[in-house]
């Protein structure tokens, strides 16, 4: 699984770096980028949950 | 004052300070959202409340048709200039960012984001710890409390006051002032205490910081510069303001409707003292369920918005607590689930004014159920005594009861 946030639609949130800190960075003004190539199969769910927990749609699956 | 007569119709002529609404506003917006989801007022200033999660983002999302300009919920009764509502000394450019849009909007925010990045939020963290165990240190023992007043008021206005750098010997100052703006804006002269007591004792601070500088956020923006160009005093001001009014009453009164919920709800709390590791989807499920802040927007220029015929200088009242709890984005709105899974909610907002101090707000809400919990597992709502609700702009409970063994 490859996933990847959009920079024009995160507004910085944080959800995603709360709830799964092992695939996200934010940065001093609030930008999360994926912080791994591949999802580990066993953070896919976590994945997942940042997902459904994004307010801004922001993050995206390239690869199942 | 024609705006507090009782509510007969609420689809055109609603109240957010109505008694009734005040305690239980759920019952309310499950009524309008099935029969007029954007339910009209002229109550205060024509108003337009959204209450559905689709057009309260939506709109959110359009700051060419929505400003920011102007985001008191409660207007002044002459809500013309501007800054009408924040009159005071030299407030020319608002509180910046909430109360700007692009371009102001964009480099203020870029100032303050920084002092609330989640690492600088972490190191934030045994402040927070080692005040809440001192609260609870003064009546755990003693069987009672009021979680709202001697628990949660208590907590972000210090933690603020030590990251802008001032007293926290204030705090309690601090805190009448922001009630004073945010809760009891429907009374002038109230509000005008406010706003001239908060005015007036950061005139004081920023001129001393000038001449000794520290390392805390007020010196920080009066000695920075944006493209070449020292920040105006007047900008630095009203950023000031906003953060300690932006601060205190809103993450307080997330914190008070958490424990209200727990208090009242067993199992909810059975399952996170047995469960700890549910903190972080709780919180985020507990903002969702009690979020406190609803903002302004003003029409910028006529425009019809889901066949409602808005009005330039109309406000939009935006209703981020109703839409947390819209059926059609939430299952089960009504119900707390502490591990929800999908929680798309908006307490913090939506689009470019989404909450600056969100991390700041989320790590105190977590770290004062944490430490409540660990010295107060077991706690209900004292029976026969009554809980009061502010509500407005920021709502959440303002004497709220409880009883431990």
């Amino acid at each position: 699984m490859k996933i990847r946030v959009d920079p024009d639609k995160c507004q910085g949130h944080a959800r995603c770096y709360s709830l799964a800190p092992e695939l996200f960075e934010v940065d001093d003004y609030g930008q999360s980028t994926v912080i791994v190539d591949e999802v580990p199969p066993e953070l896919e769910d976590k994945a997942r949950l940042a997902i459904a927990n994004c307010p801004e749609y922001a993050i995206e699956i390239i690869s199942e | 004052m024609t705006h507090t007569a009782p509510v007969t119709d609420w689809a055109t002529d609603f109240d957010v300070m109505d008694p009734g609404y005040l305690k239980d506003p759920f019952t309310i917006w499950d009524q309008l959202r099935q029969s007029c989801p954007i339910p009209h007022t002229d109550r205060r200033k024509s108003s337009w409340m959204p209450l559905r999660y689709d057009d309260v983002t939506a709109i959110a999302h359009d700051i060419e048709h929505f400003s920011s300009l102007k985001v008191a919920v409660i207007p002044a009764d002459e809500d013309e200039d501007p800054n009408e509502n924040w009159d005071g000394p030299s407030l020319e450019y608002g509180l910046p960012p909430i109360s700007a849009d692009p371009p102001l909007h964009t480099w203020t925010r870029r100032l303050l984001l920084p002092w609330f990045s989640h690492k600088r939020v972490d190191s934030y963290v045994p402040l927070t710890r080692e005040l809440c165990r001192s609260l609870l240190d003064g009546f755990a023992d003693k069987g009672h409390a009021d979680a709202a007043a001697d628990y949660a008021q208590q907590i972000p206005v210090r933690v603020i006051a030590r990251i802008l750098g001032v007293s926290t010997d204030m705090a309690d100052t601090f805190t009448e002032w922001v009630r004073d703006v945010l809760e009891f804006a429907d009374d002038q002269e109230r509000r005008q205490a406010g706003v001239e007591g908060l005015l007036y004792y950061f005139v004081d601070q920023l001129a001393q910081r000038k001449e000794h500088p520290g390392d805390d956020l007020l010196s920080e923006l009066l000695h920075t510069e944006v493209e070449g160009k020292q920040v105006d005093d007047g900008i630095v001001l009203g950023m000031a303001a906003l953060v300690l009014i932006a601060g205190v009453d809103t993450t307080w009164s997330g914190i008070g409707s958490a424990l209200w919920h727990l208090a009242s709800h067993e199992e909810d709390r059975k399952r996170l003292v047995a469960e700890p590791d549910l903190m972080p989807t709780a919180v985020e499920e507990l903002l969702r369920a009690y979020s406190p802040v609803t903002m302004a927007r003003e029409v910028t220029q006529d425009v019809e918005y889901a066949g409602c015929p808005m009005k330039a200088g109309d406000k939009v009242l935006m209703n981020f607590p109703a839409a947390n709890r819209d059926p059609e984005a939430f299952e089960n709105p009504d119900v707390v689930q502490l591990d929800r899974a999908h929680n798309r909610h908006v307490a913090f907002g939506s689009g470019i004014h989404r909450c600056a101090g969100s991390n700041l707000a989320r790590m105190e809400l977590q770290v004062a159920l944490e430490e409540w919990l660990t010295r107060i597992p077991e706690f209900t709502l004292a029976e026969g005594e009554e809980i009061t609700w502010a509500g407005g702009q920021v709502r959440g409970p303002r004497i709220l009861p409880v009883v431990f063994p």
